[in-house]
């Protein structure tokens, strides 16, 4: 099983200039925890180091914001897509 | 190498201003590091080329901490964080505030002070850090509060001489030193008044908020402190300190700095007050002391000196290694500005950058 987890332009560097990763975890949290692994740089810039989501990023399963499906433990099936999205926010 | 450099941290990036020895006319290489909100950088002098530092934080990725080893033109991070807080620390890094070389007897210590309240170590130049758990398992941390800027530990004093001898300052927690390498902290602010505290405890044993504190390393035991209202010195290595403020038209303010070459030399940059966090009179001036802090006059030509609205942080004022000394200090409103009379005029280096955060300058040999 593998799901697709899509990177915004500004975390490509992070991840050898790909775009997107594939990941065989079984949720959401298990995919950015591989990501530790493989693109250390990467799972950082999503988490801090006590595992939590930075406050300014938006993580979605196809479309839906997986705050309002069962967050970090949202399941993952075959070929979904999870989309990294820096928040309309962050201030000036 | 006939090259000096500026290293400048703004609100969105870093920017590093190029020139010759001579400082007469400088060139800006482009933004890096962009977005990211520079509050601590450094410049490890003690390296054949000397190493920059940035304390980055995106508001979106985090923080983090670069480096270049050819004076900013790039800038490195390694790929797991060069600062982070043990997993079972239950806290979590918000920003690096400050990097400062150890001493010349350890040439490949270097600290760093971040928010929330902790000091960091780097056995390897700079690259990793470690937690300095003595000061972070301190029983006063619970009762440290964030200062008007954050959770901050915002200086680091290296003791010149004696590796095991340390001075810090945070906000608000005030001045804490260590004798033993960081095993164990002590309070040090005997004499800094907290004016922000009921009248009857307004010199209590910690808790004060000092925005910085300056040593010059012929003199280690003398310490010049600009407090949250007051700036104080101390002759003793912080045991007990006293108000200088003859001559200062206010007594709030965020950096001072001690003149490398003249040990008796030192400049504020004096605010209204906390609640009018503005320069006196609306003028741009910087103060400067020839007596240790005895008595201040204020230094204005070449800045403006009607309708002035900005002001200098805590790490925006330095001095470079240069003869003559170059000294340069950054505005929130993205000026920085040289003297290379020892502040008797000044000239305008760079203008419209974003809010200079901090600024940091090195002569190359």
């Amino acid at each position: 099983m593998n799901a697709l987890l899509v990177l915004p332009a500004a975390l490509r560097a992070s991840a050898g200039g790909n775009r997107a990763l594939s990941t065989a975890a079984a949720t959401v949290g298990q995919a950015i925890d591989d990501l530790a692994i493989t693109w250390p740089q990467l799972e950082r810039r999503l988490r801090d180091e006590q595992g939590a989501v930075r406050p300014h990023i938006r993580i979605y399963l196809e479309t839906d914001d997986i705050s309002d499906l069962s967050g970090l433990a949202t399941p993952l099936s075959e070929g979904a897509r999870v989309y990294i999205i820096p928040a309309v926010s962050g201030g000036c | 190498m006939d090259e000096a450099v500026v290293l400048i941290g703004t609100r969105k990036g870093v920017v590093v201003a190029r020139s010759s020895r001579a400082r007469t006319s400088w060139e800006l290489d482009p933004l890096q590091l962009m977005m990211n909100t520079v509050y601590g950088i450094g410049i490890d002098r003690r390296r054949s080329t000397p190493r920059l530092f940035a304390g980055a934080t995106s508001e979106h990725w985090g923080p983090s901490l670069f480096h270049s080893d050819d004076l900013g033109r790039t800038w490195s991070e390694p790929a797991s964080a060069p600062v982070a807080f043990p997993a079972d620390s239950g806290v979590a890094l918000t920003r690096v505030w400050q990097i400062e070389p150890g001493p010349s007897a350890k040439p490949d210590v270097v600290y760093a002070g971040v928010e929330p309240h902790a000091l960091f170590r780097s056995d390897d130049g700079g690259i990793t850090f470690d937690l300095v758990e003595g000061l972070f398992n301190h029983p006063h941390r619970p009762s440290w509060v964030p200062g008007g800027g954050g959770a901050c530990l915002h200086t680091i004093v290296p003791h010149p001489t004696d590796s095991d001898r340390m001075l810090v300052a945070l906000s608000a927690g005030g001045v804490y030193r260590t004798a033993d390498g960081g095993a164990s902290w002590e309070p040090a602010n005997r004499g800094i008044e907290a004016k922000f505290m009921p009248e009857d405890q307004r010199f209590p044993e910690f808790g004060q908020c000092v925005h910085k504190v300056a040593a010059h390393p012929s003199n280690p035991n003398r310490l010049l402190a600009q407090n949250h209202f007051g700036v104080y010195r101390s002759e003793n290595y912080g045991t007990s300190w006293d108000p200088i403020e003859n001559g200062l038209p206010a007594n709030f303010g965020f950096p001072v700095l001690v003149h490398p070459g003249q040990p008796e030399t030192a400049y504020l940059f004096p605010l209204e007050a906390d609640v009018e966090r503005l320069p006196p009179d609306r003028r741009c001036r910087i103060y400067r002391s020839r007596d240790a802090g005895d008595n201040w006059e204020p230094l204005a030509r070449g800045l403006p000196q009607s309708g002035y609205h900005s002001l200098v942080l805590r790490d925006a004022l330095c001095a470079d290694t240069g003869d003559p000394t170059g000294i340069f200090f950054g505005t929130r409103d993205g000026d920085v500005y040289q003297s290379l009379n020892d502040g008797d005029s000044w000239e305008l280096l760079a203008s419209h950058l974003p809010d200079v955060l901090a600024v940091r300058a090195i002569v190359l040999a």
